[in-house]
């Protein structure tokens, strides 16, 4: 599997690390706990088939990325920096 | 018919002809008590548990494969009671006590093999870790013995213990831990509850669930619509997927874990070793081959399949620990799909909806589980209270932050347990 | 027996090798399966289960039979294919699975038992008594089982492992895969070719063919030569393509070494990744046997396969040979034979067959039964007319060809029935990227193969936006010929589908009575297609006589999944280079020499080493000095190396504000020149890290981070900075690696320090929490007075370069004070006497509750794991909570994993109160102290409880009290 890292180019699997689905980016508001929070530190969609994902290129550049990518096939359909699109 | 060495015996001298099959094929009915999503090892021991201790008979399991056709399948066969947090510890050893007896139980030999599990570890503070654990197994009423360096080489003289990258200290010893035939589980269990009346119905996939006024009234498959009174979700790999037809949201992503076996070699690892520093587990099967596996992959997946990078990890694991594995070659590998929850530990639980139970998110300590949970989800859902051994895995454990279960203490991400 | 005149061996230089003790000699370029042969050895193994004599089925990687060991020692490999073992001098091999002489195998006895050992006996009975499971029936059916013996010593033997990445991968040299290449090259690609056999070539080296008006191997090496004229070709002989991964990702193992004697100095193997812009399979088919009675005796083989053994290897395995056919393919090698003069007869089971030569056929036959204990002797046949028998010393089988489709279905999809060849072909673009070419599509003839070669590339090359230059197609054969089903064959005895796994006809419809229907269920529970073959020769027969037995179609009835990898892959070579060491990577501090040099024993922190202590002269044991190191420092001065702590360079406008955000307490208040300790939670509202942090000056700071949570606090410090706060004007950086750092602790640091520092400290101009750039024998660094003991003390940082010097330097200054360098055993008596954390509390299912820091959880901000530590669960009193721990009884000892319980409790799961997390011997105080959790234990201070080590079995009276044990005011840190 590669990584089209919007830095670095397409990458190996190996040099990535994966956090989970991308709404792990969308952190609530409130200080307490909430419905909300619940469900962005727990629930999950799940889906078979596209999603997106939060991945750590620590073996590159050190950017967080939003991997747009299918959980049945593998195929990955791009990806692009957090920092840019991430809430 | 009963199994047994003289039916063997006489159908052997008259040519094998009297085997009968295994579990009836039937069509669904119209209408059952009970109906089971999900006809992997959870769901049939769930099946025949409600049958044998609880009477319920007008039972369907729905399959949409074949019997046993998931993770039940596709493990690495290690069957032991050997967790340290409350809620975890009484359920597994619960579980394992329903080993103990279960050829018996199902009259199927199920190859359960109580070889021991060594969990080896490599420094002073995971050594302190694992005697806090150990002592947890015994206060349990489980068994526990702490090797140092020495007993550990007595028992697995084959270990690296001169060069490994990460020096072995000890092992955590569990005498009673080990393995079984993972199929047969499943077919045990099948023919068990088939025997008791149970439906088990194969290709027949629910493709929703009937609420009415918060209540289940049954499913639709693709071999029909079925009414039930109540409805077990027990379809680990696709929990998020069934659970959503009852519009409910998971605290489980779905991750693949590759499982390896090697070509067929004359006995040389004796029990089960599980590596401390990295995810990697090995036990050798009866029939010869080294059966092996490690972490996740890490990326959501439902492929059943993983990729390299993770596969040499494992090995590599392999390699520094028992290096004469170097010798032995990879027959296959393969992926499962694990519901990974939230603190790594399953939920066994009621929902918000009447008379709909969820089993699942096993992440991927699964098989082991079987006969306790299946035995555990039977009680619950025939007498609407939980289990004892089971009182701790519920639904709402993540927002109120009581009694979670997170062994591995990675915290709420998912893919780290 | 040898033939003159034929094969592609090198006569010139003949080999010797042993085979179960026994010298033999073949030539260069055999196999061990053709050298055998070729000196009229026919047993070669014995089966699995009933121990059955095994002759060679195949001439390739899919050899059921002919498993070996090779090597001898620790270096002796089991399972060896001898099809695929090449000879070379010294090599020694031997027979496996037998127990006794090969010919004579004590084990045999269980071909007697055969009607007992069925599908799935074993489910059905030992179950009776309970205990004889672990006690009889398993060790006996463990030794029975297996194949193939492994020593548990490591091989000696070295392999290698590598990547490599071209535009096309072609996989499989034989007529399609060089028509690929060459298309591909001659268009500008960079070409990779594997080819898992020794030489180009394929088929063409077996099937006496002539291509372009060549011999076939004629004309594969003026390919081979036309490709490596290219120079854009890189051709990998007796590399296996194990699998297809994500992305075009290949997996293939090279025999790089083993088919050579051992003074070589190459590496076994070789696992290649291989990234691949495109890339076409040329896999080829292989032929399948015909399941008839007693198909199994040594002698018995693939047709195909007498083929390779006559043109490759110049061997024939039989002086007078029967072919037993469903095709018309098998008729190719009774030409061969021929040809090579030797007698051939073949048994066609379809009607009105004539010979295609000199040769006599016997259409409508049938084969139903064979004789000949240890090789072939005699078959029965069973035509229109009857039946009859005839001696033969080498039946041939064809049951048509599978094409090779396992790599198109290692990513999940199907292969497709194809009624009109009688087998399955790969799915319409089962991988994208992968094109598929020859005989592994089910296209049989020759210059279908040299066509589909061509326009598989010409698809790749377009894809990769190639400009395509096509080579004309070579004349070749365009006999595809044809083909009838025919799975099995009924008639008295056993018709072997799995060879390597003893599965029979019977096996598989026993199974489909029992109601293991599904092909899944069928292989599960006759162990069809589990051996190491695969099932690659039987899967497809086996799952036809299940369609049979449950009235299903062969497509109904469907396949098992394909897996990877292909062939097996020795895990030596998979993970090459992993062994010992080479696991993980080692990081050394700059003192590791000088304390190596002292004779410190060395553990590991992660991937670092840190001392365990420092042994002085008289020392035996290690708490004699540890106890020295910790009365040292409480004492005079004592230095350890504190590099391996994470330490992360922070700055910005917006870094006071992201320091708030990442820690619970405060940080945008701190001044210049001054440091706090803050707590780290993670998103759920457990306690991730702890650690100082240092403002150097305005927007600037410097955070340390515990060794063990470094990599994962700057990964989340990332995750933080882009994902939650990307318009945070902040940017960070670890020098982890960039600063040697020393604790100087103990009632002489200053004075220590003072000897070092340029400009002098005192406690006005340098306070307790105190940081700044200090100048050390005129090199720039850093100074921080926090403590870890609790003692009077501080951090000093240069750059690594001077971090051996500088270590050596302040350690003979601390001697010179009555002090000098102490490790990681006193280093935790000290922390523990003061009550610090280390991540043996803070494990990861704590909080900041739990340890008592509620009190830093800022009300004034927002922080992360703030709202998921606001849940009623995080907050119970009666959570496990920090308390510490001494012994008050008999037993004077105390130890880290034991429990908690009331004095009078028994030690079982419902009664257990808490668990002891770090212990030690105080020597300032005189006995043993310890922290721990404890239900509700801030309210338990001053209680008497029992601590319970089962597995230690240590049983102690504890009072439970305050964890900070030594100078609870701080007067110590701060004078």
């Amino acid at each position: 599997m590669q990584i089209p890292c919007p830095l670095c180019g397409p990458r190996d699997l190996r040099e990535f690390s994966v956090r989970g689905h991308a709404l792990g980016a969308k952190r609530p508001e409130g200080e307490t706990w909430s419905v909300d929070w619940d469900d962005f530190i727990h629930n999950r969609d799940n889906p078979a088939g596209r999603t997106e994902e939060l991945w750590f290129h620590g073996g590159g550049c050190s950017a967080w990325l939003i991997v747009d990518r299918d959980t049945v096939t593998h195929e990955v359909f791009g990806a692009r920096l957090a920092s840019e699109g991430g809430q | 018919m009963r199994y047994s060495g003289l039916q063997v015996l006489w159908q052997g001298l008259t040519g094998n002809r009297g085997w009968g099959p295994a579990w009836r094929d039937p069509d669904p009915k119209s209408e059952y008590d009970i109906v089971i999503i999900g006809g992997g090892g959870h769901g049939l021991a769930t099946a025949y548990y409600l049958a044998a201790e609880h009477g319920l008979t007008n039972v369907a399991v729905l399959e949409k494969g074949y019997l046993g056709g998931g993770n039940v399948g596709r493990n690495t066969t290690i069957v032991r009671a050997n967790y340290g947090l409350p809620g975890n510890s009484e359920f597994y050893s619960h579980s394992l006590k329903l080993w103990e007896g279960l050829e018996q139980e199902l009259n199927y030999n199920v190859m359960h093999s109580q070889r021991g599990i060594i969990n080896l570890f490599h420094s002073d503070g995971q050594r302190d870790a694992f005697a806090r654990r150990g002592n947890a197994m015994i206060n349990q009423g489980d068994d526990a013995i702490l090797l140092d360096r020495a007993g550990v080489r007595k028992m697995l003289p084959y270990l690296d213990y001169e060069q490994t990258r990460f020096p072995i200290y000890g092992g955590l010893y569990h005498p009673r831990g080990g393995s079984a035939r993972h199929d047969a589980v499943a077919w045990g269990f099948a023919r068990g509850a088939d025997r008791r009346g149970v439906d088990l119905i194969q290709n027949c996939e629910v493709t929703g669930i009937d609420i009415e006024g918060g209540a289940v009234r049954g499913v639709q498959t693709t071999r029909g619509a079925i009414r039930a009174k109540k409805v077990g979700i027990i379809v680990a790999g696709r929990s998020s997927q069934v659970a959503a037809m009852a519009g409910m949201r998971l605290p489980i992503e779905s991750h693949v874990l590759q499982a390896f076996v090697t070509e067929g070699l004359k006995p040389v690892i004796d029990h089960v070793v599980t590596y401390g520093m990295g995810h990697f587990y090995i036990s050798q099967s009866d029939k010869g081959g080294l059966v092996f596996g490690g972490d996740l992959d890490f990326y959501a997946s439902y492929a059943a399949r993983g990729n390299l990078p993770m596969a040499e990890h494992v090995v590599e694991a392999g390699m520094t620990l028992m290096p004469m594995i170097g010798k032995a070659r990879m027959l296959r590998s393969w992926g499962g799909i694990m519901d990974m929850s939230s603190d790594g530990s399953p939920i066994i639980d009621k929902t918000h909806i009447d008379g709909l139970y969820f089993n699942g998110g096993w992440c991927y300590g699964g098989f082991k589980a079987v006969p306790g949970s299946g035995h555990c989800m039977a009680h619950l859902m025939a007498t609407d209270r939980p289990h004892e051994a089971a009182t701790k895995h519920r639904l709402d454990r993540f927002t109120t932050g009581r009694g979670l279960m997170d062994e591995e203490a990675t915290g709420s991400q998912h893919n780290l347990h | 027996m040898r033939l003159d005149g034929k094969g592609l061996i090198d006569r010139d230089t003949p080999v010797r090798f042993h085979f179960d003790g026994k010298a033999y000699e073949g030539f260069k370029g055999d196999t061990v399966a053709s050298a055998l042969l070729a000196n009229g050895v026919k047993l070669m193994g014995r089966s699995f289960k009933y121990h059955r004599p095994r002759g060679v089925m195949t001439a390739g990687s899919e050899e059921p039979n002919a498993l070996i060991q090779t090597g001898t020692g620790d270096a002796m490999l089991p399972n060896v294919r001898a099809t695929v073992q090449e000879i070379f001098t010294g090599l020694e091999t031997r027979s496996q699975n037998r127990v006794g002489p090969l010919d004579r195998d004590l084990m045999s006895v269980n071909d007697l038992l055969w009607p007992w050992l069925g599908a799935g006996f074993y489910y059905k009975t030992f179950m009776w008594p309970r205990a004889f499971w672990e006690k009889v029936y398993e060790p006996t059916i463990r030794r029975a089982a297996g194949l193939g013996r492994m020593t548990k010593g490591a091989s000696p033997e070295e392999s290698e492992r590598a990547f490599a990445f071209c535009d096309v991968l072609v996989i499989g040299g034989g007529p399609a895969g060089l028509m690929a290449a060459l298309t591909a090259a001659r268009s500008g690609a960079d070409v990779i070719v594997l080819e898992e056999s020794a030489d180009l070539g394929g088929r063409l080296l077996s099937d006496g063919e002539d291509v372009e008006g060549l011999p076939g191997p004629i004309w594969v090496q003026e390919i081979r030569d036309a490709l490596e004229e290219t120079g854009r070709v890189r051709i990998m002989t007796r590399t296996t393509a194990t699998g297809i991964y994500d992305g075009l990702t290949f997996g293939a193992v090279e025999r790089v070494g083993n088919h050579l004697p051992r003074a070589q100095d190459l590496p076994q193997e070789c696992f290649w990744r291989i990234r691949a812009g495109q890339a076409v399979l040329a896999a080829g088919a292989l032929e399948r046997p015909i399941a008839f009675p007693m198909n199994d005796r040594p002698g018995i083989m693939l047709a195909s396969a007498i083929r390779t053994y006559v043109n490759r290897y110049g061997v024939t395995p039989g002086e007078n040979v029967t072919l037993f056919t469903t095709n018309d393919d098998a008729h190719k090698t009774a030409l061969e034979l021929v040809d090579a003069g030797i007698k051939a007869t073949v048994l066609d089971s379809r009607p009105n067959v004539s010979p295609h030569g000199d040769y006599r056929v016997i259409d409508g036959a049938q084969v139903i039964g064979t004789q000949g204990r240890r090789a072939l002797s005699e078959i029965t046949y069973r035509t229109a007319s009857g039946t009859h028998k005839l001696e033969t010393d080498c039946l041939g089988m064809s049951g048509g060809w599978n094409p090779s489709v396992h790599l198109t279905c290692h990513k999940g999809a199907r292969p497709v029935w194809d009624e009109a060849i009688h087998a399955f072909v790969p799915a319409n673009n089962a991988i994208r990227g992968l094109h598929v070419a020859g005989a592994c599509t089910g296209a049989f003839s020759t210059t279908d193969a040299l066509t589909q070669g061509v326009e598989a590339a010409s698809a790749a090359l377009k894809t990769l936006g190639k400009r395509i230059r096509k080579p004309d197609i070579p004349k070749a054969s365009t006999d595809a010929g044809t083909t009838s089903a025919l799975w099995s064959v009924e008639g008295k005895g056993r018709a072997w589908l799995d060879f390597a796994n003893d599965v029979t006809t019977k096996d598989v419809r026993q199974s489909a009575r029992e109601g293991f229907k599904s092909v899944e269920h069928m292989k599960r529970y006759t162990t069809q297609g589990m051996a190491p073959d695969q099932g690659k020769s039987s899967n497809i027969g086996a799952l036809a006589v299940l369609a049979d037995a449950t009235g299903r179609g062969i497509p109904e009835t469907g396949t098992t999944t394909y897996r990877p990898p292909f062939t097996p892959l020795a895990l030596g070579t998979m993970a090459a280079g992993a062994q010992g060491k080479g696991f993980a990577p080692e990081r050394f501090t700059t003192s590791h020499k000088a304390v190596t040099a002292r004779g410190a024993p060395m553990i590991e922190a992660g991937l670092w080493y840190r001392p365990s202590y420092l042994p002085a002269p008289g020392e035996s044991h290690w708490r004699q000095s540890c106890d020295r190191e910790v009365n040292m420092v409480r004492n005079a001065v004592g230095v350890v190396d504190v590099s391996t702590l994470g330490k992360i360079e922070i700055m910005g406008k917006d870094a006071g504000a992201f320091l708030d955000f990442l820690y619970t307490n405060m940080f945008s208040t701190l001044k210049p020149g001054r440091v706090r300790y803050g707590l780290m939670l993670r998103e759920d509202g457990h306690v991730m890290d702890d650690g100082t942090t240092a403002c150097l000056g305005e927007g600037h700071y410097v955070m340390t981070t515990t060794t063990a949570a470094a990599g994962q606090v700057m990964a989340h410090m990332e995750f933080v900075s882009q994902v939650l706060r990307p318009d945070w004007d902040v940017r960070f950086v670890s020098v982890t690696e960039q600063w040697a750092q020393f604790s100087v602790a103990g009632p002489r640091a200053r004075d220590l320090l003072n000897g070092i520092l340029d400009t002098p400290i005192d406690n006005d101009t340098f306070p307790f929490m105190q940081c700044g750039t200090a100048r050390i024998h005129g090199i720039d660094g850093r100074l921080f007075r926090i403590s870890f003991s609790g003692e009077h003390a501080y951090e000093i940082a240069v750059p690594s370069t001077y971090g051996d010097a500088l270590y050596r330097d302040l350690v003979a200054r601390a001697e010179a004070l009555g002090g000098g360098g102490y490790g990681m055993e006193a280093l935790n008596i000290l922390r523990i006497e003061k009550g610090f954390i280390t991540h043996s509390e803070i494990h990861g299912r704590v909080t900041a509750f739990d340890v008592g820091m509620q009190g830093m959880l800022s009300k004034k901000k927002d922080f992360i794991g703030k709202a998921a530590a606001t849940r009623p669960g995080l907050l119970e009193e009666d959570r496990e909570r920090l308390v510490g721990l001494k012994p008050v009884g008999s037993v004077k000892e105390l130890t880290a994993g034991a429990h908690l319980f009331e004095p009078d409790a028994e030690a079982t799961r419902v009664n257990d109160l808490g668990y002891i997390t770090s212990v030690g011997y105080s020597p300032t105080l005189g006995h043993f102290i310890g922290l721990g959790f404890l239900r509700d234990g801030p309210s338990r201070i001053g209680h008497h409880m029992k601590m319970v080590d089962h597995l230690r079995s240590v049983t102690a009276e504890v009072e439970i009290c305050d964890p900070v044990f030594f100078d609870p005011e701080g007067g110590r840190a701060r004078g």
